[in-house]
């Protein structure tokens, strides 16, 4: 359950940016679709870390990335969903992730 | 229990430490607004830090600290059972000779790996990580404060027994190795593709059953470059023997770019 970690994570970045006398009301989080990170459960442990924090009862949001490689027998950039993903061009596997695997805060909102 | 980062109520443990001995840690902490008085409105503050930015931040004064005394370090992560303290053991007995090496030993709990190192003469650091399912770079900067290990020395760090939360972590190390016994099936690299795609290595263990057991290694291979084309490959038998040299003359290509900064200080 790395996803604990995680909510820790981001409740950290969380905290830095605010004051104790702020209240957070929702955070928006960018996942990357080949991140390791399922989204599912980094909201349910969100829900319990946030517990008598700036960010209690915050609602987060959290938007997909799309995974990107680059496939080195087509020479062009590709979408894939998934790190086991062929190439949906040539059906090779020659593919180095160029995006999607982000996990970051990207902004809140403060009341 | 805060896993990230690995201090504040107890659950983690590092052997040898005494009292607490860890400073929280502090950096990069901003307020990008400013109050106008008199005003509650609600207001968007904009961050784009990343999630682990606290974690990576501490492995990249663990990997500063480690270069500069030309450490080599190597983060091992697999499944509980694969054989990694046994390679450990036998890597540290038969490099020992030439080269100083320290483990770090990461399970949830007991220190039985640290002592079974330390029958082979290497220095190791057991850290118990209580519920937490991974190392993180906090812990093994601990366990480095305690571990102290010597300029142009091996550090092996063994991960806890997770082939998918350690994955995600930076520790500061040199390279990830994952290791898979030939008991547990070809299919893994595509079962948990994250760690497969995060080392620079993989280790295919326990190669004296290969006649009993039907994994089929040219498979494995196939699989594990679908989700890393990169990864090199290594079959052994920490047990037996066979195969270990590839792996020392691998530790050794990887150590022989590594010498201490000159002692400024």
């Amino acid at each position: 359950m790395h996803e604990m970690s995680l909510a820790e994570g981001v409740l950290q970045v969380v905290e830095d940016h605010v004051d104790t006398a702020d209240r957070v009301t929702m955070v928006r989080l960018e996942i990357g679709q080949l991140s390791h990170v399922e989204p599912e459960a980094l909201a349910f442990c969100f829900e319990a870390v946030v517990k008598g924090s700036v960010a209690e009862g915050a609602r987060l949001e959290i938007d997909r990335a799309p995974g990107q490689a680059w496939c080195h027998n087509c020479g062009r950039g590709v979408e894939v969903s998934s790190l086991i993903d062929a190439c949906p061009d040539c059906g090779g596997f020659q593919l180095q992730v160029t995006g999607g695997n982000e996990m970051r805060v990207k902004e809140m909102e403060v009341a | 229990m805060c896993t990230t980062c690995g201090c504040g109520q107890g659950q983690v443990t590092v052997e040898g430490e005494t009292g607490h001995g860890h400073a929280h840690h502090d950096h990069g902490h901003h307020h990008y607004h400013s109050h106008a008085d008199g005003v509650s409105e609600a207001r968007m503050v904009q961050i784009e830090q990343d999630i682990l930015s606290k974690n990576d931040h501490l492995a990249w004064h663990n990997r500063d600290d480690l270069t500069r005394a030309g450490v080599l370090a190597l983060n091992l992560v697999s499944s509980p059972g694969s054989g990694k303290t046994t390679l450990l053991a036998r890597t540290a007995q038969d490099m020992g000779t030439d080269r100083s090496v320290a483990v770090i030993e990461g399970d949830q709990q007991t220190s039985l790996d640290a002592d079974r190192i330390r029958q082979t003469g290497a220095r190791a650091v057991q850290v118990n990580t209580g519920k937490g399912c991974h190392l993180d770079a906090a812990m093994v900067g601990r366990a480095m404060r305690t571990l102290q290990p010597a300029p142009s020395s091996l550090l092996f760090i063994e991960n806890v027994g997770n082939l998918v939360c350690p994955a995600g972590f930076d520790l500061g190390e040199n390279a990830k190795v994952v290791i898979l016994s030939v008991t547990e099936g070809e299919d893994k690299p595509l079962k948990y593709p994250d760690m497969f795609h995060a080392a620079r290595l993989m280790i295919l263990n326990k190669s004296d059953l290969l006649p009993y057991v039907p994994f089929d290694v040219e498979k494995c291979v196939e699989y594990a470059r679908r989700v890393n084309p990169e990864i090199e490959v290594l079959t052994l038998s920490a047990l037996t023997g066979e195969g270990l040299q590839g792996w020392y003359d691998w530790i050794a290509a990887r150590a022989a770019g590594m010498a201490p900064a000159e002692a400024a200080e």
